[in-house]
């Protein structure tokens, strides 16, 4: 297992899957969009507005989803300290926040007609703000500090702290009474329609891939950004 | 034991107690974390006339009276009821059947006067065909959607029970402080 630690053995692998994830994303973009925009048919009571499910709920999964992918390289990061663990973490941090980001404004698009307010302080929607907090507050962190690797140790311990905040998401609304509606997605399966589970799926794939994609070159740049800090190290080093 | 099985428990420990504290106090300040009370929840506590609060249910059949700008209606969790006054614009979500969130005080004389009312819907999506076919066939409430798609494709069903889970759900009572 810890021969996956290796950064060039782990970015062999990575680089291998990279044109897959490019390949299969854009697949699922392609025939994705068109089936949620345009073909899918529209809600009985929401109309075409419930279209933005198709963008919205995929995001919030991927909020959480890369997330629990921080929180977990961060922990295998503190216990046995493979840097590559944490360069996982560091490079999944402003995707995660993005898609977040885009789960926000999605939903504020979204509550403005059907609900008749663009903002709540309900449960859910006050745990997906923290959530976004969390990753703007793990990307300050972790370079706020003179010495890397303290800053590196504190943003780890500030994901694996913030984990606490994923269960909240995620039940938030079978805990409470909140205005959000439950998940589509239960033990029971979906609640909605077939017609819009498939494109709704799709867009799931592509997401997903388009997040693995954007991973390997970020983790590539941040191994490059390695490299060359501790040539400039040794350079001054040796002059 | 190596230092890495130490960090391990120290990470594992940590984890445990922060995932335990947080528990314990999301479940003291459960009364500030809902979004709104239900009928049911509102006559169990005291509530002065000033307070500000929210209350959900859903709108009962046959409620909703109009007069001007003004509307009145009566909002249910299906054990208890709540008559409910506002002056404005309604979402369009808006009508008997449809679970709502209103916002406003209790008058003395036990009509809750509304100052905001939010519609609030639950996650069943289908095309009006579906919803159409539901009705004709008998398996329909008003406000409410199909059960779940089962993922072995059952037909779907609707019981009552769900309306109320779905759209208010009830928490336990809490103790008046």
């Amino acid at each position: 297992m810890h021969k996956f630690a290796n950064p060039t053995f782990f970015m062999k692998i990575a680089n291998a899957i990279y044109p897959w994830a490019v390949g299969i994303s854009v697949l699922c973009f392609v025939i994705g969009l068109p089936v949620a925009l345009i073909t899918s048919p529209p809600d009985y009571q929401q109309g075409d507005t419930v279209r933005i499910m198709y963008v919205h709920v995929p995001a919030a999964w991927m909020g959480s989803m890369v997330y629990a992918v921080m929180a977990a390289s961060s922990a295998v990061y503190l216990i046995w300290r493979h840097t590559i663990a944490h360069i996982i973490a560091r490079a999944s941090a402003p995707i995660g926040a993005m898609f977040t980001a885009l789960c926000l404004v999605t939903g504020m698009l979204w509550g403005e007609p059907m609900w008749g307010t663009w903002w709540v302080w309900d449960a859910r929607l006050t745990s997906m703000l923290i959530l976004f907090f969390l990753y703007l507050g793990y990307i300050a962190l972790g370079d706020a500090f003179e010495d890397q690797e303290r800053g590196d140790r504190a943003a780890a311990l500030l994901a694996l702290v913030g984990s606490v905040n994923l269960p909240i998401v995620h039940f938030s609304v079978e805990w409470w009474n909140t205005l959000h509606q439950s998940s589509i997605l239960s033990m029971k399966g979906f609640s909605i329609s077939v017609q819009m589970v498939v494109p709704l799926l799709l867009m799931v794939g592509a997401f997903q891939f388009y997040y693995i994609a954007v991973l390997v070159i970020r983790l590539r740049a941040e191994l490059l950004a390695a490299k060359i800090r501790t040539a400039r190290f040794n350079l001054a080093a040796a002059g | 034991m190596t230092r890495k099985r130490r960090r391990l428990y120290f990470v594992g420990l940590g984890l445990l107690g922060l995932f335990a504290a947080t528990a314990l106090i999301l479940t003291a300040v459960e009364d500030n974390i809902v979004f709104f009370f239900s009928p049911s929840d509102l006559k169990a506590r005291s509530v002065t006339a000033d307070q500000r609060l929210r209350i959900g249910g859903l709108v009962e059949d046959g409620s909703v009276k109009k007069d001007g700008d003004t509307v009145r209606f009566v909002v249910t969790d299906n054990a208890e009821k709540l008559t409910v006054q506002y002056t404005g614009i309604l979402p369009d979500l808006f009508r008997e059947g449809q679970g709502i969130v209103a916002e406003g005080k209790m008058a003395p004389n036990g009509v809750f006067m509304a100052s905001d009312v939010l519609a609030k819907h639950d996650e069943n999506y289908m095309p009006p065909e579906v919803a159409e076919a539901l009705k004709k066939a008998g398996h329909w409430q008003e406000g409410m959607g199909q059960e779940r798609t089962g993922q072995n494709g059952q037909p779907p069903q609707a019981t009552a029970q769900d309306t109320v889970q779905d759209t208010a759900k009830t928490p336990a009572p809490a103790a008046p402080n």
